[in-house]
Formats: C-alpha cells, sequence, structure tokens
C-alpha cells in the first residue's frame, strides 16, 4: 500500500515543476510585458528587445542588479541605442528573479545555462550600491 | 436535423440585410433633440469632438480645423510613462504602419505631462517612435488643466495621481473621431480583441467618409 501512496504522489510532482517554471512566466506577465511586449521584441526605439538581445548574453551577470534597481541612460542593444527609463523592480526576490531570468534567458528564442538561486544571490550581492 | 434549413435561412436573412444598406458605426456621447420652430421634425443635434488649440512636435498649432477632411484617431500618454503607454503606443503604431498612405486619417497623442514633454522631448519620442517625419501622427501638448479636460471629452480617464506609476492616472483608450468631429469608436488598446475591433471599424469610416465626400 504505502508503495501505492508513492506512485499517487509521484503523479503530483511534475505539476509542481511546471508550476515553479511558470513563476517566471506569471512574472513576465505581470512586471514586464507591458513595456517589452508579449513576445520580448520591445517596442521601436523607445524599449530594447529581450528576444535576441546580445546584452542578455554580454551582461548575464549584471541582469538581476539590472531588473533590481532599473536601468536609465544611453544603451545599446543589438547595436541599437536606447535612452529611457526603466523603473526598478525592488520587491522582487532572489528566488523570483532566478524564475524570472530562466525564462527570459530560455524564451523568446533565446537559450542560456539555467540559473541557480545562489548565484543570483552572489550577483545581487555584487549590485552597485 | 430540421434546424440545418432554419440556420440556413436566417444566414441568407441576415447577410441579405447587410447587403442592403451600408454598414455604419455609432455616434457615442451625448445627443440632443431639438425641435425645430416650424413644429417639423425635431433636429437631433449629436454632440461632437471639444474645441482645441495644442502645438505638435513640429511646433505647428493644430486645432479642429487641422483636421478637415480627416478622421482621427487620439490617446493620451507621456515620454516616461512606466506603465502601460508603450502597450498602447505600439498597438497605434501598428494601426499608423497599416495606414500611413492614408491621407484621410491622422493620429493625434496628447501628452498629459507636459511639464516634462517639452517639444524637444515629443520630437525625441517621435523620432524613437520611428515616426519622425510623419506628418500625419502629432505629439501634441497644451496646458494640464486642458488636456485632462480633453481627455475626459475624449471619454480617457486622465489625471495626476501620486500612486499611480510614474505619477498620472490614465486608461489606455484610443477615441476614433470622425472628418464631421463626431466621436465613432472607442477602443481599450490594452485589449487584443478591441484593437482587432478598430482595425476591422476603420475601413467602414473611410467608407462613409467617401460617400460624403466621393
Ligand atoms: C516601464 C517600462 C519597462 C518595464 C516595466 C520593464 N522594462 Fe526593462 N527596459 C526598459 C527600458 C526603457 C530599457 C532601456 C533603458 C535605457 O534606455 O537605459 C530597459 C532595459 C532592459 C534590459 C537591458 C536591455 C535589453 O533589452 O536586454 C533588460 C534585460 C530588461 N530591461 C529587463 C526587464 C525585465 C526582466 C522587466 C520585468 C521585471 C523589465 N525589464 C521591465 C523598460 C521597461
Amino acid at each position: 500500500m504505502p508503495l501505492r501512496r508513492f506512485f499517487f504522489l509521484l503523479l503530483f510532482l511534475p505539476a509542481c515543476f511546471t508550476n515553479k517554471q511558470n513563476q517566471g512566466e506569471k512574472l513576465y506577465a505581470e512586471h514586464c510585458a507591458s513595456c517589452h511586449g508579449d513576445q520580448g521584441q520591445g517596442l521601436a526605439q523607445l524599449i530594447p528587445p529581450l528576444a535576441g538581445a546580445d546584452y542578455l548574453k554580454e551582461h548575464r551577470d549584471y541582469l538581476p542588479c539590472l531588473i533590481r534597481q532599473g536601468q536609465t541612460g544611453p544603451i545599446t542593444v543589438n547595436g541599437i541605442q536606447y535612452n529611457q527609463v526603466m523603473p526598478g523592480h525592488a520587491e522582487l526576490s532572489p528566488a523570483k528573479l532566478t524564475n524570472l531570468l530562466n525564462y527570459i534567458e530560455n524564451h523568446f528564442g533565446n537559450h542560456a545555462t539555467p540559473r541557480t538561486i545562489a548565484e543570483v544571490d552572489e550577483q545581487l550581492r555584487a549590485c552597485p550600491q | 436535423m430540421r434546424l440545418l434549413p432554419l440556420l440556413l435561412l436566417a444566414a441568407s436573412l441576415l447577410t441579405a440585410c447587410a447587403d442592403d444598406k451600408p454598414q455604419r458605426l455609432p455616434i457615442l456621447g451625448e445627443r440632443e433633440v431639438v425641435p425645430r420652430p416650424d413644429g417639423g421634425p425635431a433636429d437631433t443635434i449629436f454632440a461632437t469632438a471639444p474645441a482645441f488649440r495644442l502645438t505638435n512636435q513640429h511646433g505647428q498649432i493644430l486645432t479642429n480645423k487641422s483636421f478637415a477632411g480627416q478622421a482621427y484617431i487620439t490617446d493620451f500618454f507621456f515620454a516616461t510613462c512606466p506603465g502601460i503607454c508603450p502597450k498602447m503606443q505600439g498597438e497605434l503604431l501598428k494601426v499608423y504602419q497599416k495606414y500611413k498612405q492614408e491621407p484621410r486619417l491622422a493620429f493625434l497623442s496628447h501628452t498629459i505631462d507636459p511639464d516634462h514633454d517639452s517639444l524637444a522631448v515629443l520630437r525625441e519620442y517621435s523620432r524613437r517612435l520611428g515616426v519622425a517625419d510623419a506628418q500625419q501622427w502629432h505629439f501634441a501638448t497644451t496646458s494640464k488643466d486642458t488636456v485632462f479636460a480633453l481627455a475626459k471629452a475624449y471619454f480617457t480617464a486622465a489625471m495626476p495621481d501620486q500612486e499611480a506609476p510614474g505619477g498620472f492616472a490614465h486608461n489606455g483608450t484610443f477615441a476614433l473621431v470622425d472628418d464631421q468631429g463626431h466621436i465613432r469608436g472607442l477602443y481599450d488598446s490594452l485589449n487584443k480583441t478591441e484593437v482587432e475591433r478598430l482595425l476591422k471599424e476603420l475601413p467602414i469610416l473611410l467608407a462613409e467618409m467617401k460617400e460624403r465626400k466621393p
């Protein structure tokens, strides 16, 4: 009987995992999509794209800080210069940032090694004050 | 299966109706029924868009007359808006890209933050949106009081609000105004099906304008 129960529980496991994965997607829809677009496409020369953005690869370690603190001043993404204001998202915990970044970095045609919470935690500690 | 012939009949009747009369968009807003002094049938006077005098990104004065012979789509935004504006202006950009060859349609985006959005800021914003040379899309400014009153007249909520992102609360309504100044449609730009409705209804209005002025 205990074995049966074990298998029964197993049934729920995949659901748990996808749920956690969905957190990134939900956070994106809630906090980012209004600006960066449903497909991470950005908007003309006002908002830089996340889809296929070279910036993500080149500034991988800095991204948790960027999302937390926001971004202003000229910034070049895929050869185009942007210069607007992105507000910070100080309320996002390291775990949420991890799920959010894993979502962005592996959607919209992007591919990257998944981040761990410990890694993101470390990167946050190195944020410019 | 008795239903089928009935449905077919209904469908044919429906299409027959649609063929008969050209489709018309409603006229939105208050209407006033004015009795005629001679006792004839009363006239119905429809509300029109308010009178305005604005300055666009090129420093040109815009009044209602500037849109003679044109319909226009109007919205309310500000350049540093962290909330819904990028989405809203992105949707309007899609409509613009479809209609930029159409001289009978203009676009009028009002800034609700005139203190910050100088003509230079508006020019820069339009350049970055990719519509720099557009005579067809105006990014217009006026006093704060005026712009909030205008927003209300176009059925858009816009007001200063310390709690809202960027300091202003507003919604993303597009108002479609015809060549006679009547508001013919209101669309929530944040809702995909509403923007699709706008794209469906625009040709209906343009066809009506063509009948008026062939
Ligand atoms: C108010 C609009 C807005 C929101 C909301 C927003 N961003 Fe941004 N984002 C921008 C702008 C504008 C820039 C460029 C800033 C500049 O010009 O310096 C930017 C830049 C970026 C960049 C670096 C450039 C690039 O495209 O790779 C990343 C990464 C990014 N944002 C991720 C996010 C994430 C993740 C969220 C959600 C938590 C988010 N943004 C929410 C407007 C926004």
